[in-house]
């Protein structure tokens, strides 16, 4: 230890002090040249070194010397500050001293971990440190702001991933809104017949959580409604929320259907999306029986009154609860939340995109969600496999990965097509006693219960023939073919190139994002990755944070996922929302950027730039702001900004020149 | 009026002289300016790239770097030209060392090569640059009553779909409809023929292109209508083979600048109909035709 | 009778499949999933000794013999069906072109089989006459590898000449010696190529 009194008595008092990390750094720099030559310097008050400063007795060696020898600023050279800026900061503070009058040093992995010379790595970690020491004389005393956190949430998508957010926030004492676009929640599971592994029936399981959302005192549940504009910040968010019209008071309806019966349309004649196109609905409907809330629609692209004015509404003089009002018009309400779980779901691969596997040229081709409707019970066929023109299928081919791992489509693997293509094999061999076979590139089966479920499939006679099928064709070769639709593919394991006939053909489409996930990822500041999904903070630390703070994302909307995953990082979700609800206030780093306003030219330059739009322009004034709680300190502003009128904390221009300089005196 | 050049490749000389026949008559009758690329030399087709990968794309080149001279596009009926063509000019473009090396050879040679020029194919060409209404205008004797089976084959289509659906192409049926014919729907649009194995290997070779007849004949079809010389040999020339091998099928195979042309007015003698190994005469006066 | 089918590392050059991947069009060898949709679309498939998918893979680990020594790279008509379908973008053909050219190189194939052989004969076709004329072409084939088929030929060759399809008279092109610099120029840049490694 060596001490010094200040050379000039204008310079701040700093304290330098070096660690050897164990070996880390003090296998390749020569710590006690660079402790020396530290004390040596101008303004250097104290310099020591210490075999691992991070630890307790490393901290407390700092804030003692703070109080004994009256230190204004303090320099530490170490590790990353990605790991122990926060410690030493704490450290100071324990001192006394503001925490930013503190500058870390990296001459780990900026010199010990990238060096092979002793001698070079030492004087890199001299230059290093001197840069430091210059460049903190001139750090200000800043302050950590505190915002408060709105207690109320808002959950976008009410699938099975909503839905359990909902409810956990919910039972935590959380206001909560449920925002979900389709007249009823459940998602994709409430079109699901089973669920693997464990074929569960998936309307069983979901109905009650449905049901417990709808009468829960702390959820508001919006259907038919989306999310249209949001402004704010962490803890602090203004959503605006569009309500589509029903034509039916929410409120008065009670789901007794008289009206669907009343119709003008004596029969149903529109295909309904809920069937996947396969059964038929009238203008007025409801999309299942237990749909949540239980309240009828009219769909205005359809019904008569609404196209043209001229019906005698035979539906509304059957309502005795008069509850239709064809002249409802679309809603705006406001909501203000502090935080934003966002569960909006994925959608599954368009098959119009590969021609060759025949949808929509041979009726005997489906996709799974149309056969998940199929062998449901509650769906258009009463669960019989039964195909478009009335014949019973006695060989049914599925085929994996249609729409996934393939270049021309999608790069990835969806997940879950295996497990629900050995599902549905199961369940169409269940209802019609067909022949199934499988066409597969690799089975997928990584969850719990998931291997012993494929061995089940195996005992159950379903044929399992590894190849990619490339067509679906009715080209016959031999008289067994002649009428069916006949897959020809590589038998890759026993190896014969084969022909297989077969009546039915399900496709195992892959998941993709939501058609407008970019819009919507836009609307809510949060990031996407390449293939459309929404961006994770962190893909294995962070998995349901994103890098906006206070939304959250859960499910399928961030990669295909299956329900157990899904209700995993619901709760998640939820708990991540709950943490920063109940800590109350949000803590902001203070590295954030403001504008000298006398200084700002108004040329907007910096507005556009911003990633995180924490820059707006006051047209009166006819100068920019900077939202601090917005503003993540990335500098992009300060580095654009002509004038020079804007200033990053910690990184204004007499710290970063002094570090420069302080780098190349030698 | 628009100029072409027209690279006829040694098929369309010998056994594909129907093809070239036709094509040029209907050009004419169409008023376009056809002119024979100077000097042009065999693009190399599917087997000498199996022998020199450089060498093959030089002997391509060559062709082209002669075609650049005029700044004209270059048409080339035959499928394997055409492919070879495209080929040889994407290859020169994205691969520095082939380019180079190539580049080096044409200049040796005194030609000069910049890849400026575009190699089309007729249907492309009909339907995109001359236009399916000026063509119907100029139907005389639409061929109603004959069915044809479409047969593309496959490399117009594979790898390189530029003017056409890869899966599903519908350029050639679109011009026989103009010429009054129907086409059928069937499976083996663009299914290999077999290209040079039916003489090679005839036990394989034989059987694609049996396949395809069978199955032009089950679904109705009259005649097959085709647009690459080999296609129309391997389907034309072995059917007694077949015949022998499997069963008679006696189905006719076109080629669409025949059809075309015989909707246009033009007499069979100037589009070589008689060229035919299975003779189409019955099939085309069933069809309303001489 | 009973025949030891294992394979020793020592069987497999391990070179192999990075001279495959340093050619244009192997460049992807190594992304195959061995999803076997190149064997299903390929209409040849069921004729040859490995299927595309097989050779890949084989060709992959390095078994350069029994690649190179197949039917299948033979059989391959070059359709290009199997490029499309890759759902790694993998272009087969052009695989099977490159190891066509190594087989030729090395003198392996199968004797008498047609293919190699035609392959050979209709490039000293275009080498001498920039053009190939496909009657002479037929004769000089069957000749070298099987006389009685071209005896079976003897009735389509009837009927080719009945509707003047067959031309008998070579054909070449005017400026040989230009054809003839070119193909010169690149075997001077192959030699010299080869000089400067050695």
């Amino acid at each position: 230890m060596t001490e010094n009194k200040s050379k000039k008595e204008t310079l701040p008092r700093v304290g330098f002090y070096i660690c050897h990390c164990g070996s880390n750094i003090a296998s390749m720099i020569d710590v006690l040249e660079v402790q020396k030559y530290a004390a040596a310097l101008p303004g250097v008050a104290v310099s020591r070194e210490y075999k691992y400063m991070c630890s307790d007795p490393g901290q407390e060696m700092i804030a003692k010397d703070i109080k004994e020898h009256k230190l204004e600023r303090l320099v530490v050279a170490a590790c990353s500050p990605n790991l122990h800026e926060e410690t030493f900061r704490k450290a100071a503070a324990k001192g006394g001293l503001n925490p930013f009058f503190f500058q870390m040093v990296n001459i780990r992995e900026h010199a010990a971990w990238v060096h092979e010379d002793k001698k070079s790595a030492t004087e890199k970690a001299k230059d290093l440190a001197r840069a430091a020491i210059a460049r903190v004389r001139f750090h200000k005393s800043l302050d950590k702001k505190r915002v408060a956190v709105d207690p109320n949430v808002l959950v976008v998508g009410g699938g099975i991933a909503g839905i359990h957010a909902a409810l956990t926030l919910a039972n935590a004492g959380k206001k909560v809104t449920l925002v979900e676009r389709e007249a009823t929640i459940g998602g994709h599971m409430a079109a699901f017949d089973k669920t693997f592994p464990t074929l569960d029936c998936a309307a069983c399981i979901l109905t009650p959580k449905m049901s417990a959302v709808k009468s829960h005192p702390n959820i508001t549940l919006w259907t038919y409604s989306e999310v249209s504009k949001v402004e704010g910040y962490v803890g602090n968010y203004k959503v605006t929320v569009t309500r589509k019209p029903r034509f039916v008071k929410e409120d008065l309806c009670v789901g007794c259907m008289e009206c669907i019966d009343a119709c003008v349309f004596k029969e149903p004649k529109f295909k309904d999306k809920f069937n996947q196109g396969l059964g038929k609905r009238k203008p007025v409907y409801i999309d299942f029986p237990q749909a949540t809330p239980k309240v009828v629609l009219v769909d205005p692209e359809t019904c008569i009154q609404l196209k043209t004015g001229k019906c005698k509404q035979p539906c509304a003089a059957a309502c005795d609860r008069k509850a239709f009002d064809f002249n409802q018009k679309a809603e705006t309400k406001e909501l203000q939340v502090g935080a934003i779980v966002l569960s909006t779901g994925f959608k599954t691969y368009d098959v119009a995109r590969s021609p060759q596997y025949g949808y929509g040229r041979y009726p005997g081709v489906y996709t799974a969600l149309e056969v998940e409707r199929l062998v449901n019970a509650s769906g258009p066929t009463s669960g019989e496999v039964v195909l478009r023109d009335g014949t019973h299928p006695k060989a049914v081919g599925i085929i994996h990965c249609v729409g996934s791992r393939d270049a021309k489509t999608n790069k990835w693997c969806s997940r879950v097509c295996c497990m629900y293509s050995l599902k549905l094999a199961h369940l169409i061999k269940e209802h019609s006693g067909a022949e199934v076979y499988n066409f597969y590139i690799d089975m997928r089966a990584p969850g719990k219960a998931y291997e012993e479920f494929y061995d089940k499939l195996l005992g159950e006679g379903v044929h399992f023939i590894r190849g990619r099928v490339d067509e679906v064709t009715d080209w016959a070769m031999t008289p067994e073919e002649e009428g069916k639709l006949v897959l020809r593919v590589e038998d890759t394991l026993a190896g014969f190139v084969r022909r297989i006939p077969v009546d039915m053909v399900v496709l195992s489409t892959g998941l993709e994002p939501q058609p407008d996930a970019q819009e919507v990822r836009r609307r809510f500041n949060i990031g996407c990755g390449s293939e459309g999904f929404f961006q994770e903070r962190h893909p294995k630390l962070a998995p349901v944070n994103t890098f906006t703070d206070g939304i959250y994302i859960a499910g399928a909307c961030q990669a295909p996922r299956d329900i157990p995953d899904t209700v995993a990082q619901a709760g998640a979700a939820a708990a991540e929302a709950l943490s920063l609800i109940d800590a109350g206030f949000v803590e902001l780093e203070p590295n954030t950027s403001h504008i000298v306003e006398e200084e700002c030219s108004g040329c907007k330059t910096c507005v556009p730039l911003c990633p995180y739009s924490a820059i707006t322009f006051d047209e009166a004034k006819k100068k920019a702001t900077i939202n601090e709680v917005l503003c993540k300190g990335c500098g992009v502003c300060a580095a654009a900004c002509p004038s020079g009128s804007i200033r990053q904390n910690l990184f204004e221009d007499d710290e970063i020149f002094s570090e420069i300089e302080g780098v190349l005196a030698k | 009026m628009k100029k072409y050049l027209y690279f006829p490749g040694c098929s369309l000389k010998g056994s594909g002289k129907a093809y070239e026949e036709s094509f040029l008559a209907v050009c004419k009758a169409l008023g376009m300016d056809i002119r024979e690329l100077e000097d042009w030399n065999c693009c190399g087709a599917t087997a000498y790239m199996s022998v020199e990968e450089t060498k093959s794309y030089a002997l391509a080149g060559r062709n082209l770097a002669i075609a650049e001279r005029e700044d004209l596009d270059v048409i080339a009926p035959c499928s394997a030209c055409y492919l070879v063509l495209n080929k040889t000019q994407k290859a020169l473009k994205e691969n520095t060392e082939i380019r180079r090396k190539v580049v080096n050879a044409l200049k040796a040679g005194g030609l000069d090569y910049k890849g400026t020029v575009k190699v089309r194919h007729p249907l492309d060409v009909l339907i995109n640059d001359v236009g399916l209404e000026k063509i119907s205008k100029l139907i005389k004797n639409p061929v109603k009553g004959l069915k044809l089976a479409p047969y593309y084959g496959c490399q117009i289509v594979r790898p390189y779909a530029t003017f056409d659906d890869q899966h599903d192409p519908v350029t050639m049926d679109k011009l026989m409809k103009a010429a009054g014919a129907e086409c059928v729907t069937w499976p083996l649009k663009t299914r290999c023929c077999g290209g040079s194995l039916t003489g090679t290997v005839p036990e394989v070779g034989l059987r694609l292109a049996y396949i395809i007849l069978k199955e032009a004949k089950k679904r109705g079809a009259g005649a097959i209508v085709t647009l690459c010389p080999l296609c129309q040999f391997n389907l034309d020339g072995y059917q007694g083979k077949i015949a022998s091998k499997y069963e008679s099928v006696d189905m006719p195979v076109l080629y669409f600048t025949q059809v075309l042309g015989l909707a246009m007015g033009l007499p069979g003698s100037e589009l070589g109909i008689k060229r035919g190994i299975i003779s189409a005469e019955a099939v085309l006066a069933g069809g309303g035709l001489r | 009778m009973l025949e030891q089918k294992v394979k020793y590392e020592g069987d497999c050059d391990k070179e192999f499949a990075k001279w495959v991947t340093s050619q244009t069009g192997g460049e992807n060898l190594r992304h195959c999933i061995q999803c076997g949709i190149c064997s299903a679309t390929c209409p040849l498939s069921l004729y040859m000794d490995y299927t595309p998918r097989r050779l890949i893979n084989m060709a992959r680990e390095g078994f350069k013999k029994e690649v190179l020594g197949s039917f299948t790279i033979w059989l391959c008509a070059s359709c290009y069906a199997c490029r499309v379908e890759c759902p790694k973008e993998i272009q087969v053909t052009d695989i099977m072109y490159l190891l066509k050219r190594r087989a030729i190189e090395e003198g392996v194939y199968p004797r008498r089989f047609p293919i190699p052989v035609l392959a050979r004969e209709f490039g000293r076709m275009i080498f001498m006459f920039g053009r190939v004329n496909e009657t002479l072409l037929v004769i000089d084939l069957f000749l070298r590898t099987n006389w009685f088929k071209f005896l079976g030929m003897t009735g389509l060759g009837m009927n080719l000449m009945r509707t003047g399809r067959m031309s008998l008279i070579p054909e070449t092109i005017k400026n040989r010696a230009e054809l003839r610099k070119v193909l010169d120029a690149l075997d001077a840049d192959e030699k010299s190529k080869r000089e400067a490694v050695s």
